[in-house]
């Protein structure tokens, strides 16, 4: 069995929460002290029967004003496969929740409603799927009741979703009409629908494959710790401890230690105190270098044949996530894997108005906002186009005066200077 | 990778991380299953070296003698460090009051001790095995979850948490509560629990106890239960599912013997974990109410 990250994106007006409430309510996912607590809520639909959308609202104060403030994790599981949504709200004063929900996700399901057809939240939604390249979007078409099931309703908002989805470069779309109030096409197919011949969500979320065609295969392991237990027995004992980003690499295997340029390679790789061929992507190993070079955390491990880009000047896709607003007298901490160090903003390119994709001028950058910069370190970062190895591509920036996590970094290229 | 490995992986990836960006961290260990369960991740994290944090127990005194003397067995086969808070300290400095009455529990009391322990030993980070799919405040927590020095967690102010990038940065005084299970379900530990084959105290599994029923669920009979003529004591096979005090950890009526029988009962169970804890069912945001006092 594996596991399906995925973000549903759209606002409570969409039936955003009634489409999960929906999803884990028809798969059986609710238990029954839940169930009592969804009966004796006060809160219910306009026709009496329970409102599925109290399932995903946690906190008192997002009870109190019906909103959703933060991201939220919801976990079930059917027979193959098990599924963690991230719950991020539609409002538009919420994109840095919904950009942190789709950075750990391979999935995105938007939602349109069927009265209204896309709109700019649609364009928005889209955008920030396209910008952190998710390798998947379901489109769906809710409350499709509320529009007499219409095949034609459905028909044209396909094709005007089309339309955006070919400007914003998604490469895999899925079209399904359901009402999450209803329960049609969620987890049970629709008898509404029959002119839909497609699978239902929960099938579809089921069934799409997870692992991509051709999947980035360069080695390389950011260092985390050192596991030194410098007792008599094992005195020279020094094993390089953390999780493989991409790739594989192997015993034997050619590597260089960045940003040093140490050319080495593996003698041994260790997990729980079992010794392994091979490390893939997503495995947390121990490696051994054949020579004793210099190698402590914030260092890269990666394939000789295969190098990341590395330099101290770089142009990043920008969304910046705190209410003080971007300055470019600040230094800030860049945090790229197990790797800190200084980071100023050179210079802002642009800023992308993200209900209509327009690029424009811009001297500033405040909450929320989202555009393209040009950055400068003080170590070189040792990193990956995010578009090819999103895993090695993506950084963030910390505001050294308050610790705040203030901005998400996509990496595009390196500059020579 | 299988979604154990899966989970695993990020787990570890998350206990080095917290060696890596703290200069004194601590594992806060219940004797629970979530805790066994990060103890034997921080064996795969960091052996053959010694784990780059003590363990810290706060004891309220009032705990199953099963899960103590699991405890005392589990430290010395890992040789690690254990410290142990004890609430009854707290209550002798006056620093808190014994509750009253019926429901009397010292659950509540262990904030009091847990900040004074992370205050006296300046612990920055403290991992515990709380995991989102238990409630629904938890399920808004970040991994890395700022407080204040008061402890104190403010859901509107959560850093925001991308890729696997966890921003440790914090100001003196301030800590950080880790959850390196956060994506894990009840079933996921006990799937993993069955995998590693990692021992559990024996109350996670069924037995002959005597037992009270109060607010509808079973209260095992100890002298730390204010138990009064109404309470009717029957002796039952049972078990608990979460392991807390003894006076606010339910058990459940259960043949579940094997861990096999336990992950069956748990597939087809229709009330949720926590659905035995009395300290939530106070309110509807009991949770998020202790969360913000410091809770764990």
């Amino acid at each position: 069995m594996d596991i399906l990250r995925f973000i549903t994106a759209g606002s409570v007006d969409d039936g955003k929460s009634t489409l999960i409430g929906r999803l884990l309510y028809d798969s059986g996912s609710i238990l029954a002290d839940q169930l009592e607590a969804l009966h004796s809520s006060n809160r219910k639909n306009d026709d009496g029967t329970i409102d599925l959308a109290i399932l995903t609202d946690g906190l008192k104060a997002e009870r109190e004003q019906g909103i959703t403030i933060d991201v939220a994790y919801k976990y079930f599981q059917t027979e193959k496969r098990k599924f963690i949504i991230a719950d991020a709200p539609g409002h538009i004063q919420y994109t840095r929740n919904m950009v942190t929900g789709a950075s750990n996700s391979e999935l995105a399901i938007i939602l349109i409603d069927a009265r209204n057809g896309v709109s700019e939240q649609t364009i928005r939604h889209s955008f920030l799927v396209s910008l952190l390249a998710l390798p998947h979007v379901v489109v769906c078409i809710n409350k499709m009741d509320m529009v007499d099931y219409s095949e034609t309703v459905f028909n044209d908002i396909k094709v005007a979703y089309l339309q955006i989805a070919e400007k914003l470069n998604l490469k895999e779309v899925t079209f399904i009409p359901v009402s999450a109030l209803k329960g049609d096409n969620i987890v049970n197919e629709s008898q509404a629908m029959p002119w839909y011949e497609g699978q239902s969500l929960l099938h579809y979320l089921e069934t799409v494959a997870l692992v991509p065609e051709h999947p980035f295969e360069h080695g390389r392991m950011p260092v985390q710790w050192v596991i030194r237990p410098q007792t008599d027995a094992l005195h020279d004992y020094r094993g390089y401890a953390g999780r493989m980003v991409s790739g594989t690499l192997k015993v034997n295997d050619d590597v260089v230690v960045q940003p040093s340029g140490f050319h080495t390679s593996i003698s041994r790789i260790e997990f729980a105190e079992q010794t392994l061929e091979k490390a893939e992507k997503g495995m947390s190993v121990t490696l051994h270098l054949k020579d004793d070079v210099d190698v402590s955390r914030g260092d890269m491990l990666v394939a000789t044949s295969n190098q990341p880009l590395r330099s101290k000047n770089i142009v990043a896709d920008f969304c910046w996530m705190d209410a003080r607003p971007l300055d470019t007298s600040v230094m800030y901490l860049l945090q790229h894997h197990s790797k800190q160090t200084k980071c100023k903003v050179q210079e802002i390119c642009y800023k992308v108005n993200i209900s209509n994709l327009e690029e424009h001028a811009a001297t500033d950058f405040k909450l929320n906002d989202i555009g393209r910069v040009v950055i400068k370190t003080s170590d070189p970062v040792t990193f990956d186009h995010y578009e090819q190895n999103p895993s090695n591509g993506g950084a963030i920036l910390i505001d050294p005066r308050t610790n705040l996590t203030v901005a998400a970094l996509l990496f595009r290229q390196a500059v020579d200077l | 990778m299988d979604y154990l490995d899966h989970l695993e992986a990020e787990a570890i990836y998350i206990l080095r991380e917290v060696a890596g960006q703290f200069e004194k961290p601590a594992l806060l260990f219940s004797g629970g299953k979530d805790s066994i369960t990060l103890v034997h991740l921080a064996q795969k994290a960091f052996r053959p070296g010694k784990f780059p944090f003590p363990l810290v127990h706060i004891d309220t005194g009032h705990n199953f003698p099963e899960t103590i003397s699991y405890r005392d067995e589990m430290v010395e086969r890992i040789n690690e460090k254990l410290i142990v808070g004890y609430v009854q300290d707290s209550i002798n400095q006056g620093k808190v009051v014994e509750q009253k009455g019926k429901n009397a529990s010292r659950n509540a009391l262990q904030t009091t001790t847990l900040l004074d322990v992370i205050e006296k030993y300046q612990f920055d980070a403290c991992i515990g095995g709380a995991r989102r799919d238990e409630e629904k405040a938890r399920a808004k927590e970040r991994i890395f979850s700022v407080r204040d020095e008061f402890g104190q967690w403010d859901p509107k102010l959560q850093r925001p948490e991308l890729w696997s990038l966890y921003n440790g940065k914090i100001h003196k005084g301030e800590n950080v509560r880790v959850f390196p299970i956060s994506n894990w379900t009840e079933l996921d530990v006990w799937n993993y629990i069955k995998r590693e084959q990692i021992p559990l105290p024996s109350i996670y599994f069924s037995h002959k106890r005597d037992v009270i029923t109060r607010n509808g669920q079973l209260m095992a009979a100890s002298a730390f239960l204010n138990m009064d003529k109404e309470d009717i004591i029957s002796n039952r096979s049972v078990r608990f599912r979460t392991v807390g005090d003894m006076t606010c950890t339910a058990a459940v009526a259960s043949e579940a013997y094997l861990i096999d029988d336990i992950i069956d009962e748990i597939s087809s169970s229709k009330i949720s974990e926590r659905g035995a804890r009395m300290d939530d069912k106070v309110s509807e945001a009991a949770m998020e109410d202790r969360k913000k006092g410091g809770y764990f």
